[in-house]
C-alpha cells in the first residue's frame, strides 16, 4: 500500500485506512458473518522532552491497528489485530467469526437501522498541515525556552520534571455493513512544563502548566506556558493543611474538569440500563443548580473532542445533558437506546481493541455570567486547583476526592493548602453551585470554568 | 475454538529473530553514535469474555506484534517502534531511534548470549489453549453464586480476561533474554438493590483475581468463581445500611492484604530510581537515613512465584530480584532500571519495566509489600477505642515530589472500643507518605499477598503488580468522611 511521504516516514492517509476497513469488511461478510463494523486507525506520534536544559527523549514512530466487530445468528465477536500481512486478514476474519459462536444471542447487539446511519462526513476542520512542520528540533527548542522561562522565574525553582512537546497526526476509517464507510484525520499538538520547588522539611512543591490544539496557531507561546508553571509552583510553597470542617468551596476549571468527567459517568444510557447511577429515574427533574447547563458537542470546529460521526456510523449531534439543573437527557449508543426503548443519541465512542460504548466528544459546563474573580470574593472557602484519588461512586453518588489548593479569607488568598479531602454527595454537590464563572478552559474535550459550592465537608487536621 | 487460533497460541512470531538480525538492528540503532541500545520484541495474544445480566454478552481476541527499539546517550533516550516486522522497518526504527546521537563511530561486533532465567510461573492449564467454553462456564458459576446469594442483588456482571505475552529482549551489552508470561485476571461486579421509590438504596460489590497462571488458578482458594460471585454479593449487600463516614484524623486500622495500596503509594513511588535520580522524590539523597517506624521492612520482590507482579526477567533484559527498600525503618536503596543504576553507581535492581514495545522502560514496582511483625490482628483491632478499619480499596494516588497520598475505600467499618460496628459508605484516606510510615504503631504477625487485580499507572504506561501487608495500626491519619464528630 502506498501513501504520501513525510520525513521519510509514512503519513496517516484516511483514504488508504479506508481501503483497508472496506476490504476487511468484505472479507468478513465473505467468511460468514451477517453484519460486521470494522475501526481502521494509523497514527504518528513524536514526543521530545527536555530537562534542566538537556534532551531526555525523542520518541518517534507511527502505528497502525484494525479492529472488528461481527454478528453471526444475534451473537458477537469482537477482534483486533495488527498484523496486515497477506493471507493474515483473510484468516483474522474466518477467526473471529468463529469465534462469535461462544457469545449468546442479544437483538439489542445488532447493527444500527440502515436510515440511522450518517449520509455525510462533515469537514470540522481538525486537520493542520502547519503541524506537520513542528518537528523534533522544534519540539526541543520550544521545550528548552519554556524550561529555561520557569527556572528563571523565581530562584526558587530549584528543579525542573521537564518540558516535553507532544504531536499526534492520526487517521482513521470506518466502515460497516449496517451502511456506512467514511474517513477522517486530524492534527493535535501540545506542550507542557513541570517546575518543581523546595519546601520546608525536605518536601518538594510541582506545578504544572500546558497548552495543547490541533492547530500550530493555536498553541500557547512556549515561554508564557514556562512562566504561569513557575508561578502556579511558587505559589505552593508552605502549603498546609486546614482544620476538619464545613467551608464553601471554589473549583478551578482544571479542577472542575475531573468533576464534570464524573458526570458523562452517570449520564450515560448505559450506566442507566444498568442500574448503575445514582440519576437512574432523575430525567425532568433537578439533578443541580439552575446555573448548570451540560452539554456533549461533537461538531465544533477545531474542538478536541469533535467528530464527524460517531462510533456505530451514526451521524453525531449535539446533545443538552441538564439545562436550568434539569436532567434533559442520558446519552446513549445504540445498544443502551434499545435496552431502553430510545433511539441513539448518536453517542457511540469505540477503540480499536473493543466494543462500541457510550462516550463523551466535547463535554461542556456552559460558562456562566459571574466573572471568575467575582467567584473568589467571599469572607472564607477553599479554592481548589488540584484533585487526586477515585473517591466517585457512580450507583450512590458518594464523593470524596484528596485536594490542595489555597484558602480563601476575606477574598483574598490567604495559603496554600495541601493534604485535605473534599467530601459531599453529588446530588447536593450540583444542587449547591451557586456561582458558575466566564472564564471557560477549552483546552480539553472536558470543558468546564470556575464554580463555587456554596458549602463541603473539608477534612483535614 | 478452531484449530488455527490453538495453533496461533503456541507458535511465536520472535521465533524467526535471530542473533545475527538483533546484531545488525543492534549496529544500526548506534551508528550515530548512541552509547547503547536495546531492542525489545513483542507478541501478545489475549482473549476476553464478559457475562452480563445472564448473557455472554462478547467475546474478544486479540494480537499485537512488534518491536520497540531505544538508544542511550548519557541521560537521554532515543525511542522508537514498529509493528511491522520486515527488515527494512526494523531499521528505520532502529535509525530512527538512534537519532538520540549525532556524532559517533558505528559500534564493532556484539557477542550474544542468552541470559539464564528462573522459571517463576509454571502453568499447569496454560489457559489460551483451552476451548473457550470451559471459560464461559467460569463466568455462569461466578453468576449463579452471585445471584443465590440473596434475592436483593439485581445484577451481575463476571469478565475473565487471558493474555500471554512474549517478549525477547537483545542488548547492545550482548544479552538476549527470552520470556513467557501468562496473566489470567477474574472479576465480579455486583448492584444490590433494597427499598421502593425515593427510599430505595442501592449498592455495588466488587470481587477479583489475577495472577500469572492459567486454568488452575480457579482451584486456589478464594479464586473459585463462586467465591469472587459471593464476594461481591456480600460487599454490595453490606454496603446497604452503611453510614456516613467520619472527617478528621483518627487511629486507623489497615486489614491485610489490600492494605497494601498504602504502601504502594506512600513509599513505593517514591523509592523509584528515576524520581530520586532527578530529585524530584521527596526520598532524594535519604539512604541511609530513618524514613519509617522502626517496624516497618518494606520490600520488593519480583520472584514471588505466580504472583501478579512477578517477572522471570525484566524488560530490560535483567532478571527480576527480591529487593529490600527499607530496613527497620531505614531507608535501604530505590528500585533501578539501567538508567538510573548508571546514574548512582549501582546495577539494575531488575525493575525496568514498559507496558508493551511502544513505550520505553521505567523503573516500575513489581510486588510490593511490608514485612509482617509480631502483633496480634485482633489485639491491634481492640486496642482501639475509635477509629477505622479499612479492608477493601479501590485505588490510590501520590504525588511523588511532596508525598501527599490518597487512597480509595470501598469497604471499611467504625471501631468502637475495640469491636467493629457500623459499615462505612466509600471515603477516602489521605496522608503523607513519609508521615504515616512514622506514626506505624503496631504490626500483624498475619501477612497477606493480595491475590488483587492490581495494575500500576505512571507516565501513561500500565503495568500489573501485586501489593502485600499485614494488619497495622497507624496512630494517626485523615479521614476524608462527610460526618463531624
Amino acid at each position: 500500500m502506498s501513501a504520501p511521504v513525510q520525513g521519510g516516514r509514512r503519513l496517516p492517509d484516511p483514504k488508504v485506512c479506508q481501503q483497508l476497513a472496506e476490504q476487511m469488511l468484505s472479507l468478513a461478510l465473505k467468511a460468514g458473518a451477517d453484519g460486521a463494523e470494522v475501526l481502521v486507525s494509523d497514527g504518528s506520534e513524536l514526543e521530545a522532552k527536555v530537562r534542566l536544559g538537556e534532551t531526555e527523549l525523542i520518541k518517534e514512530a507511527g502505528s497502525r491497528a484494525l479492529g472488528l466487530r461481527v454478528l453471526k445468528d444475534d451473537r458477537a465477536a469482537v477482534t483486533y489485530t495488527s498484523d496486515f500481512s497477506p493471507g493474515a486478514l483473510e484468516r483474522f476474519a474466518r477467526e473471529s467469526v468463529e469465534l462469535a459462536v461462544l457469545s449468546e444471542p442479544d437483538p439489542a447487539g445488532a447493527l444500527p437501522a440502515r436510515e440511522e446511519m450518517a449520509r455525510e462526513v462533515a469537514d470540522l476542520d481538525l486537520w493542520d498541515d502547519a503541524v506537520l512542520s513542528l518537528d523534533v528540533a522544534e519540539g526541543l527548542r520550544r521545550a528548552r525556552l519554556g524550561e529555561a522561562a520557569a527556572l528563571k522565574f523565581d530562584k526558587r525553582v530549584t528543579n525542573s520534571d521537564g518540558a516535553v512537546f507532544g504531536r499526534m497526526v492520526g487517521a482513521s476509517a470506518f466502515a460497516t455493513s449496517a451502511g456506512f464507510s467514511g474517513s477522517v484525520r486530524g492534527t493535535r499538538a501540545s506542550f507542557a512544563v513541570e517546575p518543581i520547588c523546595d519546601d520546608a522539611e525536605g518536601k518538594k512543591r510541582n506545578g504544572v502548566y500546558w497548552t495543547s490544539s490541533r492547530f500550530a496557531s493555536g498553541l500557547a507561546d512556549p515561554e508564557q506556558v514556562g512562566l504561569e508553571a513557575a508561578r502556579r509552583t511558587v505559589a505552593k510553597l508552605g502549603a498546609r493543611k486546614i482544620p476538619t470542617g464545613a467551608a464553601p468551596v471554589i473549583f478551578s476549571p482544571e479542577a472542575g474538569r475531573g468533576l464534570v468527567g464524573q458526570l458523562a459517568g452517570v449520564l450515560s444510557g448505559g450506566a442507566l440500563w444498568r442500574r448503575s447511577t445514582y440519576l437512574a429515574g432523575r430525567e425532568g427533574t433537578a439533578v443541580a443548580s439552575p446555573l448548570i447547563e451540560l452539554v456533549d458537542d461533537p461538531l465544533i470546529k477545531r474542538g478536541p473532542g469533535s467528530r464527524a460521526y460517531d462510533g456505530e456510523g451514526l451521524p453525531s449531534r449535539t446533545n443538552v445533558l441538564i439545562s436550568e439543573g434539569i436532567l434533559r437527557t442520558f446519552l446513549c449508543d445504540v445498544y443502551a437506546a434499545r435496552k431502553l426503548g430510545r433511539r441513539s443519541t448518536g453517542s457511540a465512542t469505540r477503540g480499536v481493541g473493543g466494543a462500541p460504548h457510550v462516550g463523551i466528544s466535547n463535554l461542556i459546563l456552559r460558562p456562566g455570567r459571574t466573572p471568575a474573580a467575582e467567584i473568589e470574593r467571599v469572607d472564607r472557602a477553599l479554592y481548589v486547583t488540584d484533585l487526586m484519588g477515585f473517591g466517585f461512586n457512580a450507583v450512590t453518588g458518594d464523593y470524596s476526592q484528596g485536594a490542595g489548593g489555597f484558602w480563601i479569607e476575606r477574598g483574598e488568598r490567604a495559603f496554600p493548602v495541601t493534604e485535605i479531602t473534599v467530601s459531599l454527595a453529588f446530588d447536593d454537590l450540583w444542587k449547591r453551585v451557586d456561582a458558575v464563572g466566564d472564564d471557560l478552559d477549552a483546552r480539553s474535550a472536558v470543558q468546564c470554568p470556575t464554580f463555587r459550592v456554596s458549602e463541603m465537608m473539608i477534612a483535614g487536621s | 475454538m478452531s484449530a488455527a487460533a490453538v495453533e496461533g497460541a503456541t507458535r511465536s512470531p520472535l521465533d524467526a529473530i535471530d542473533a545475527s538480525l538483533a546484531e545488525r538492528l543492534l549496529a544500526a540503532a548506534l551508528s550515530s553514535g548512541g552509547e547503547y541500545a536495546d531492542l525489545y520484541f513483542e507478541h501478545r495474544s489475549a482473549a476476553d469474555y464478559s457475562l452480563e445480566d445472564g448473557r455472554i454478552r462478547t467475546v474478544g481476541r486479540g494480537v499485537t506484534l512488534g518491536l520497540g527499539v531505544r538508544v542511550l546517550r548519557g541521560d537521554a533516550t532515543g525511542y522508537a517502534y514498529t509493528e511491522e516486522l520486515a527488515e527494512d522497518r526494523m531499521l528505520e526504527a532502529a535509525r530512527t531511534a538512534g537519532q538520540i546521537a549525532s556524532a559517533g563511530a558505528a559500534p564493532g561486533p556484539i557477542d550474544i548470549r542468552p541470559v539464564k532465567l528462573a522459571h517463576r510461573y509454571p502453568v499447569t492449564e496454560p489457559s489460551l489453549a483451552r476451548p473457550g467454553v470451559d471459560k464461559v462456564a467460569l463466568l455462569r458459576r461466578a453468576d449463579a453464586a452471585a445471584r443465590a446469594y440473596d434475592p436483593r442483588v439485581v445484577r451481575v456482571e463476571a469478565s475473565l480476561v487471558e493474555e500471554q505475552r512474549e517478549v525477547l529482549v537483545v542488548t547492545s551489552d550482548g544479552h538476549l533474554a527470552r520470556d513467557s508470561q501468562p496473566m489470567i485476571r477474574f472479576g465480579v461486579s455486583v448492584v444490590a438493590e433494597e427499598g421502593e421509590g425515593s427510599a430505595r438504596q442501592r449498592q455495588v460489590g466488587r470481587s477479583g483475581g489475577a495472577g500469572r497462571f492459567g486454568m488452575e488458578f480457579f482451584a486456589r482458594a478464594g479464586q473459585s468463581p463462586e467465591d469472587h460471585g459471593r464476594e461481591a454479593a456480600r460487599l454490595a449487600i453490606g454496603m446497604l445500611h452503611a453510614v456516613e463516614a467520619p472527617a478528621g484524623p483518627m487511629e486507623v486500622v489497615l486489614g491485610a492484604g489490600e492494605s497494601g495500596i498504602l504502601l504502594h503509594e506512600a513509599v513505593g513511588h517514591g523509592l523509584e530510581a528515576d524520581f530520586n535520580r532527578k530529585r524530584t522524590s521527596n526520598y532524594a539523597d535519604r539512604v541511609g537515613q530513618n524514613v519509617a517506624s522502626p517496624l516497618c521492612t518494606v520490600i520488593d520482590d519480583g520472584t514471588v512465584d505466580n504472583a501478579r507482579g512477578t517477572i522471570n526477567v525484566d524488560d530490560e533484559g535483567n532478571p527480576g530480584q527480591r529487593n529490600v527498600l527499607i530496613e527497620n525503618g531505614v531507608l535501604a536503596g530505590y528500585m533501578q532500571d539501567r538508567l538510573s543504576s548508571k546514574h548512582f553507581g549501582t546495577k539494575p535492581s531488575g525493575n525496568g519495566r514498559r507496558q508493551s514495545f511502544r513505550h520505553e522502560p521505567l523503573p516500575r514496582m513489581t510486588n510490593t509489600f511490608l514485612a509482617p511483625g509480631q502483633d496480634d490482628p485482633e489485639e491491634i483491632i481492640k486496642s482501639v477505642k475509635r477509629g477505622v478499619f479499612a479492608k477493601r480499596f479501590a485505588g490510590g494516588q501520590v504525588n511523588i515530589s511532596n508525598g501527599d497520598f490518597v487512597f480509595a475505600l470501598t469497604e471499611s467499618y467504625l471501631i468502637e472500643d475495640g469491636k467493629l460496628t457500623a459499615p462505612l459508605k466509600g471515603t477516602n484516606l489521605i496522608g503523607n507518605g513519609p508521615d504515616v510510615l512514622r506514626k506505624v504503631t503496631m504490626l500483624g504477625s498475619d501477612f497477606e499477598l493480595s491475590q488483587g487485580t492490581w495494575t500500576c499507572g505512571k507516565d501513561g504506561q500500565s503495568v500489573p503488580v501485586g501489593i502485600g501487608t499485614p494488619t497495622m495500626k497507624i496512630a494517626e491519619i485523615t479521614v476524608g468522611g462527610t460526618k463531624t464528630r
